[in-house]
């Protein structure tokens, strides 16, 4: 059984501590991932961009690198739906199949195909949760605002269950950071303005640690964050759970993943 | 003016940004709360997407036959195929009966096609009496938003410009007041209305009737004071039957203010006694959208403004940095429609975060029309030059595993070598105007595994 580690390209280059602490941590989960050097990146860039014709070589080379894989597991919800939602511009082969549907986000993964829930661990801060989008309202993780006042969803249990967690109540649970790819460079002004206006949210429930489940959106609340020298850390959840998590774990490693096999 | 420029312009007023960031999502917390108190609210949206749905299968039809029931009940009925043909139709009503004074109540359609500036080129003098139509129209200025014109102004800027134009005390600012100045001043433009225009919000094929529903009673009393009624509606507002305006009326004032439902919801069939009513029914490039299948689904709109009031885009960067008759999310997807290259940038102010599509009560794909048009403004060459090439680049890049290692490797070691203040420099780095660029680490991960884990 084959999981394939797929670590995006900016994270591969610019944090490489969250693709250490998404392998380790699946490894602590009983999961010994494989990263097939040959990766790159999903398309995203150029798709949301309007290139999507220039990013069919890029999904080319996502599918023939991780077609072989039972389940692909990265660390952003953003990559993975545009995986799983965007790829169907491409001639639907079995490998191509396969991939969208075996591709998930690391906590989805960790939530639905390892069935774990809750995870041990002692990370005493107060944690601030930001909601991707994608990830979100994309890939169904966590409830949306639009549709109930029940704030629940996969990182949110999963942080609650960590010993001496404190997760910040939000003024506004699920508004956007404003990253939106290259949005971020052509309307720079709306994008900054909507990220200050998450970290001032958090600075103001009192967020020690900033988190969530996709580096894109941290990548630009950090951006902020230090420019402002705010007193706020900012880390990928997989980093908290690494910390927190002892090891080994032999209480959750009770894994065996079955493979999902492709619809004809 | 692309919108990015207009929306910086309105961010560098970064007070009167967070207030209008602020009053729009208390209006978004309004129709949150409306939402949740309805248990059935989900299939409702679904019920009317479906409704929408099927009316704009057979479109035709159901417009022949609202034309021949509201013929029956003695409305004239006139068919537009564009702006300018709407506006002479209408000028030619006035004339018809030597009018020269109009009163309107809200309509985007008459906004969509530049009434009013048409007719008083043409002698005729055009009141807008919804409160916030008539302030812009007194500043001279185009709605920001579909259900909320003059939600760009605070009472202070309404306070100067009745002073300017009613008389009102200098510095009068009360809200309470300045309702009842704008009340005393529309009550004589009322009644010296020879011609009230309406909106439509909903007209029924099977009956023939239109439905206007508003907060302000201002289209009934137009309409009961005025000789003539001239409703103008878009092709896309049909209903088949009076039994699906329910479904719609649930949704609309919830989606729109969080109402339960607007004040008024008044029903039009047919010209009282020695008066006349017609209906001008307009395409404007409603047939061309219809026959795109990734975006005929836009035309379900019922013009509620959800997806203004939850995008946080329009709510940082205010209605009028869109420059098109139909703001936010929904005038994104509408506009490339109409003329592509003006409207070019639209699509793009957009981080495709999806809550327009989750509020949009006929569940319109919104964010998923955006992410399309953006396609084909790329393939129609409508990006800049620096985009398309810097695209094209990164896609070769991204698809050679060589290539980008070593791109990674120069990028990293070049943010790591060079000086911050060159990294940082805003004329070359958007980016770094209000963030920081990430610590480029020593390593990749790639680095790392290949060091860490295949020697194990």
């Amino acid at each position: 059984m084959k999981v394939g580690l797929f670590i995006p390209c900016y994270i591969d280059q610019f944090y490489p501590q969250v693709g250490i602490a998404t392998y380790q941590l699946l490894e602590k989960l009983g999961v010994q991932a494989d990263f097939p050097r040959q990766q790159t990146c999903c398309g995203q860039p150029m798709a949301n961009t309007g290139c999507e014709q220039d990013a069919k070589p890029v999904y080319h080379h996502f599918v023939d690198t991780f077609a072989g894989y039972d389940y692909v597991v990265a660390p952003s919800g953003s990559c993975v739906y545009h995986v799983r939602k965007h790829y169907d511009v491409v001639e639907q082969t079995g490998a191509v199949q396969h991939v969208r549907q075996s591709t998930f986000d690391l906590f989805d993964f960790i939530t639905t195909v390892l069935g774990v829930t809750e995870l041990p661990g002692r990370f005493p801060h107060q944690v601030g949760l930001h909601l991707s989008c994608h990830g979100q309202r994309g890939l169904h993780q966590a409830n949306e605002s639009e549709m109930t006042p029940v704030r629940d969803g996969q990182l949110s249990r999963l942080l609650r269950s960590v010993d001496g967690l404190t997760l910040t109540e939000l003024n506004r649970n699920d508004e956007c950071c404003g990253f939106g790819g290259t949005f971020c460079i052509t309307e720079e002004a709306v994008s900054a303005r909507m990220g200050q206006d998450r970290v001032q949210d958090h600075l103001l429930n009192g967020t020690e640690v900033l988190t969530g489940g996709d580096m894109s959106c941290l990548m630009h609340l950090e951006g902020i964050v230090r420019r402002r020298q705010l007193p706020m850390r900012v880390m990928h959840a997989a980093e908290i759970f690494n910390a927190a998590l002892p090891q080994p774990s032999p209480s959750v490693s009770t894994f065996v993943p079955q493979p999902i096999v492709a619809e004809s | 003016m692309s919108h990015p420029q207009r929306a910086a312009a309105f961010t560098s007023d970064a007070e009167r940004t967070t207030w209008h960031d602020e009053t729009l999502w208390f209006v978004r917390q309004k129709r949150d709360k409306a939402v949740y108190a309805i248990p059935e609210f989900q299939q409702l949206r679904q019920l009317a997407s479906d409704i929408k749905e099927h009316t704009l299968s057979r479109l035709d039809e159901y417009l022949e036959q609202f034309e021949q029931n509201a013929r029956a009940n003695g409305v004239q009925v006139h068919w537009a195929a564009d702006a300018a043909e709407h506006n002479r139709i209408v000028l030619d009503i006035m004339r018809g009966v030597g009018a020269t004074s109009l009163v309107k109540s809200k309509s985007m359609l008459t906004e969509e096609c530049h009434l009013n500036p048409f007719l008083i080129k043409n002698g005729i003098a055009v009141v807008d009496t919804d409160l916030g139509e008539r302030i812009v129209q007194l500043r001279e200025e185009a709605p920001s938003h579909l259900v909320l014109p003059a939600i760009h102004l605070k009472k202070e800027d309404v306070g100067e410009t009745f002073h300017v134009h009613l008389g009102t005390p200098k510095g009068e600012k009360d809200p309470q007041n300045l309702t009842e100045a704008a009340r005393q001043h529309l009550r004589e433009k009322f009644l010296i209305g020879q011609v009230a225009i309406t909106g439509v919000n909903f007209a029924v094929a099977e009956t023939g009737a239109v439905v206007v529903c508003t907060n302000e009673g201002n289209a009934d009393l137009g309409v009961n004071l005025a000789q003539v009624h001239i409703a103008c509606m878009g092709m896309e507002k049909l209903i088949p039957r009076t039994a699906d305006l329910g479904v719609f009326t649930r949704l609309l004032a919830r989606s729109a203010t969080g109402q339960p439902v607007t004040t008024y919801t008044s029903h039009f069939a047919k010209p009282a006694e020695g008066r006349a009513m017609h209906i001008v029914i307009v395409d404007n490039g409603r047939t061309r959208q219809l026959g795109r299948p990734d975006f005929r689904n836009s035309l379900k709109c019922i013009r509620c403004g959800a997806c203004m009031n939850t995008c946080p885009v329009y709510r940082r960067s205010g209605g009028h940095s869109y420059d098109f008759t139909v703001p936010g999310p929904i005038g994104a997807i509408l506009s490339p429609n109409i003329d592509m290259r003006q409207h070019s940038t639209l699509p793009f102010a957009s981080t495709l975060c999806g809550s327009c599509t989750d509020v949009c009560p006929v569940k319109i794909d919104i964010h998923a029309q955006l992410y399309k048009w953006r396609q084909i403004i790329a393939q129609e060459g409508e990006l800049p030059a620096s985009k398309k090439l810097g695209m094209k680049l990164l896609s070769t890049v991204l698809a050679h595993p060589g290539i980008y290692r070593f791109g990674g490797k120069i990028a990293r070691e070049g943010l790591r070598l060079l000086p911050h203040g060159l990294t940082h420099a805003a004329a070359f780095n958007p980016w770094a105007k209000a963030r920081e660029l990430p610590e480029p680490p020593k390593q990749s991960f790639r680095d790392w595994y290949a060091e860490q884990v295949v020697k194990l």
